[in-house]
């Protein structure tokens, strides 16, 4: 369809074995998908089918002494598996932003949420304190945080859950990175800041054109925002497609299943022959 | 945060006159008569009329809850009595031999800080390495080692055999090196301990993980994110464990003839002085309330949870 | 959590080794007057400061007493107190405890109190002022060690009072009638045993060393009588010339402690018991 540089994230043959007391264990294999800029990937499963696992091997965080990671990850052309510890730090946070579930125990308790903020920036820019805060404060507002001057000063500890999840988004999308990836970003959150959090992400993909590899396993959440979905089973993906084709005709005997442990929310059968 | 300050300032009271209870109490527990001991100690024959004086003189024979209150008052204006050895009032005495008890002891701290906070630190975030399995042996053998043995050890190695520092005594820095050494080994232990532990569970939080996604650099989140929030509990540890100090200080001062307030309680102890051994006594329990008060404090500046609970934000 | 033979631990053989050198060690320390080769007390001045020989295996000391008698002796003393100290302070704590437990109300809570306190506060310290009370002696020191570590059970038999009071399963039991002594056999002694295990064994490690520490200083056994602190006080003349006068009663003092210390640890990891620093 595109050239290679359309593909902002493509993941082949992505294989991640980890040691254990017994031998090798492998935890995700034959895993392959793209991501193109703008463009909002569905990754449903249950837990432990390896959603984490393929994130984590995205941002090469996994722990290199225990596992081994095979296949090519490549980012914007760039391979990714493999890539020096110090290069690879310097595209976490900027290139590639990770939003995590639980937006109360992401941040360091002792530190303030502005410094916090504003570290992150000048880690990946040679701005000072000042212009880092501008910023810090201007992605907040596009988030729609109250008094962001102020809120700067509070400890992670003092603010809500919904709050502290909008802040997440507001440093992942601050240095307008090419993929967010979205680690269950709702999960932990009232339907209220939920919808709040979508309406964000589908805001910073069309304005900024990052792609969101949005993990969940919420089938609701993933019907709302995802173009191509794809779902893992047992460390696999056992069907890819747009979501439109996947909700409607799903092919694979496990999608099917999910799907069907929906409460359906409407009836097609007149009530009264239900009494 | 000054409310806080004033309320464990007023919780420690009531325990300060529970100590100061038990040690008027130990008077009377003790088969040792003070007016008799004083008279022995003064020479003077104690018969039973000079006797009675002195006892009308200590206050002996009135109701102990006036004894009490009469400590109590005398305590408060730092008056613990008269040393039946040397005659001359306690508090003298103490503060003469005090200060190099406070040298020993601080030398001691600062070697078990420097010591353990890079030791405990790194061997929990290089887990299983090599500096890891000597800080573990290190404390393990450091809390079962007798201080007054490792004293000895110490002693026969570098003084009598390499001859680089004195064996007791004070006056010079290498005088001070053994000994605060030995003071500060089962400090060590500890500490190295706590801290490794802290940072093995503060390794494992979500905050860490976030930040390496956020791209900051591993020494930065190590030093100023884990580092910060696990020395915590370490520096609790630090207070509790002035006891441990004040009893290796016993101890230490004994191997080293080292002229502190410790040594000075063991003499008291041989020589029943009673008022030496409670104005020791009631110290140590002052010292150790106070520290418990100002790690609590040093605590809240590191953890702003603690007295900020209720800036909670909706 | 402890060194770096962690492995070991998970291998378990930790437990069985310590229990053997303790084992061992109880069996000298009955046996000794057996097993001695001489008279530990014999001075004999003409045999002093001697290095190691058939007659005197660890050579003689600066008395010209035999080493090894009184190094074996003093596994007698050191572990014979320990055991007394662990017993009585158990019993002491077992009563006050559970009386504290069972009762309740403001005389638990005084009595809770009064034993936090007393833990809180470093023992060595508390143990010398009860002597400076009593006096310097051997009975005195085992009295003063006594008085102290009696909280330590009471804390955790009133603890465990509190909880089994609450228990289901002893309602469950009473109702189904099962007798008081099939009770106490089947639920109270398997839940009680594995802490009350882990605090004998650190305790006993900690009073020999208070022992220890008390006769160094003087103050608790006097002499003749060989005890491994005693000796180090006394060997500490001769460090220049003779070390080893301090060296194996030094040594006998570590091994025993980390025996314990070791065996200890190893149950607490074993039966998830929490100890005290």
């Amino acid at each position: 369809m595109g050239t290679e540089e359309s593909k902002v994230l493509q993941v082949r043959d992505l294989r991640v074995q980890i040691k254990t007391k017994n031998g090798v264990a492998t935890l995700v294999q034959d895993i392959n998908f793209e991501l193109k800029p703008g463009e909002i990937l569905g990754l449903i499963g249950e837990s432990g089918c390896g959603k984490t696992v393929t994130s984590m091997s995205i941002l090469q965080l996994l722990n290199r002494k225990e596992t081994t990671i095979e296949g090519s990850i490549t980012l914007k052309g760039q391979e990714l598996n493999g890539l020096a510890e110090k290069e690879m730090r310097k595209i976490r946070g900027k290139d590639i932003a990770f939003i995590m579930q639980n937006p109360m125990n992401a941040f360091t308790p002792v530190f303030t949420i502005g410094h916090q903020f504003i570290e992150t920036i000048r880690s990946h820019t040679h701005w000072n304190k000042k212009q880092a805060t501008e910023l810090a404060v201007e992605s907040m507002k596009q988030v729609n945080l109250p008094d962001p001057d102020k809120l700067l000063k509070y400890y992670p500890f003092q603010l809500s859950g919904g709050m502290l999840q909008r802040l997440m988004i507001a440093i992942a999308a601050s240095l307008h990175p090419a993929i967010i990836i979205a680690d269950e970003p709702t999960t932990a959150l009232d339907v209220n800041n939920q919808k709040n959090v979508l309406h964000h992400l589908d805001r910073i993909r069309s304005e900024y054109g990052s792609a969101i590899l949005l993990i969940s396993h919420d089938l609701g959440v993933i019907s709302e925002m995802a173009d191509e979905v794809a779902v893992m089973q047992h460390g696999k993906i056992v069907e890819k497609a747009g979501v439109f084709q996947l909700f409607d005709s799903p092919t694979h005997e496990y999608t099917k299943k999910l799907l069907n442990a929906r409460p359906a929310l409407y009836l097609e059968e007149p009530v009264i022959n239900l009494i | 945060m000054g409310n806080y300050i004033l309320k464990r300032i007023m919780s420690i009271i009531p325990v300060f006159l529970l100590a100061a209870l038990l040690t008027t109490g130990m008077i009377h527990l003790s088969p040792v008569d003070p007016a008799e001991a004083y008279l022995t100690a003064a020479h003077i024959q104690p018969t039973d009329e000079i006797l009675a004086q002195k006892r009308h003189e200590f206050g002996l024979d009135q109701p102990f809850f006036i004894q009490y209150v009469n400590s109590i008052m005398k305590i408060c204006q730092l008056d613990f009595g008269i040393s039946y050895v040397s005659n001359k009032p306690v508090w003298n005495e103490v503060i003469y031999r005090i200060p190099a008890t406070v040298q020993l002891a601080i030398a001691s701290i600062l070697i078990a800080v420097f010591v353990s906070v890079p030791l405990g630190f790194l061997a929990g975030v290089k887990k299983g390495s090599v500096i890891d399995h000597f800080s573990r042996l290190l404390s393990f053998f450091g809390a079962s080692i007798p201080t007054f043995w490792l004293g000895y050890i110490l002693v026969f190695f570098f003084s009598v055999k390499l001859n680089l520092f004195p064996v007791e005594g004070i006056g010079t820095w290498q005088h001070l090196v053994l000994p605060s050494i030995t003071l500060a080994l089962p400090l060590i232990a500890m500490y190295t301990r706590l801290l490794r532990a802290s940072v093995l569970e503060n390794l494992q939080q979500p905050y860490v993980l976030f930040a390496r996604t956020r791209g900051l650099k591993e020494k930065t989140i190590m030093t100023k994110h884990v580092l910060r929030i696990a020395i915590s509990p370490m520096i609790t540890g630090l207070g509790m464990n002035l006891g441990k100090l004040l009893t290796g200080t016993i101890i230490v001062e004994s191997v080293f003839s080292w002229p502190g307030f410790g040594r000075y309680f063991i003499e008291a102890i041989f020589n029943r002085d009673i008022p030496v051994i409670q104005c020791y006594v009631l110290i140590a329990a002052s010292l150790f309330i106070l520290s418990n008060l100002i790690v609590d404090i040093v605590q809240m500046y590191i953890d702003p949870r603690i007295s900020r609970k209720e800036g909670q934000h909706r | 959590m402890i060194t770096s033979i962690r492995t070991i631990f998970k291998s378990q053989k930790v437990i069985p080794i310590c229990s053997i050198i303790l084992g061992i060690l109880f069996i000298i320390a009955i046996l000794a007057p057996w097993i001695t080769p001489n008279d530990p007390i014999a001075v004999n001045l003409a045999y002093k400061l001697q290095p190691p020989s058939w007659d005197f295996p660890l050579g003689t000391d600066h008395l010209g007493r035999c080493n090894l008698s009184r190094i074996l002796y003093g596994a007698r003393i050191s572990l014979g107190f320990a055991i007394l100290i662990f017993i009585s302070s158990l019993a002491i704590g077992l009563i006050i405890g559970t009386f504290s437990g069972y009762k309740g109300g403001w005389i638990d809570h005084i009595l809770m109190r009064f034993c936090d306190g007393v833990m809180a506060f470093p023992s060595l310290i508390l143990v010398l002022g009860l002597v400076g009370i009593f006096g310097p002696g051997l009975s005195q020191v085992i009295l003063a060690l006594m008085l102290v570590q009696w909280v330590y059970y009471a804390r955790m038999f009133r603890g465990m009072v509190l909880s089994l009071k609450e228990q289901n399963f002893i309602s469950a039991a009473k109702i189904s009638g099962s007798s008081q002594w099939k009770i106490i056999k089947n639920h109270i002694i398997p839940n009680v045993l594995p802490p009350l295990v882990v605090m004998g064994t650190l305790e006993m490690g900690w009073a020999i060393m208070d022992i220890s520490a008390m006769s160094f200083l003087g103050l608790g056994v006097q002499s003749p009588t060989p005890e491994w602190g005693a000796m180090i006080h006394e060997g500490k003349s001769y460090i220049r010339t003779n070390p080893e006068l301090m060296l194996y009663p030094g040594l006998s003092i570590m091994l025993v402690i980390v025996t314990f210390n070791l065996l200890g640890e190893a149950l607490s990891e074993r039966y998830g018991v929490k100890r005290r620093f």
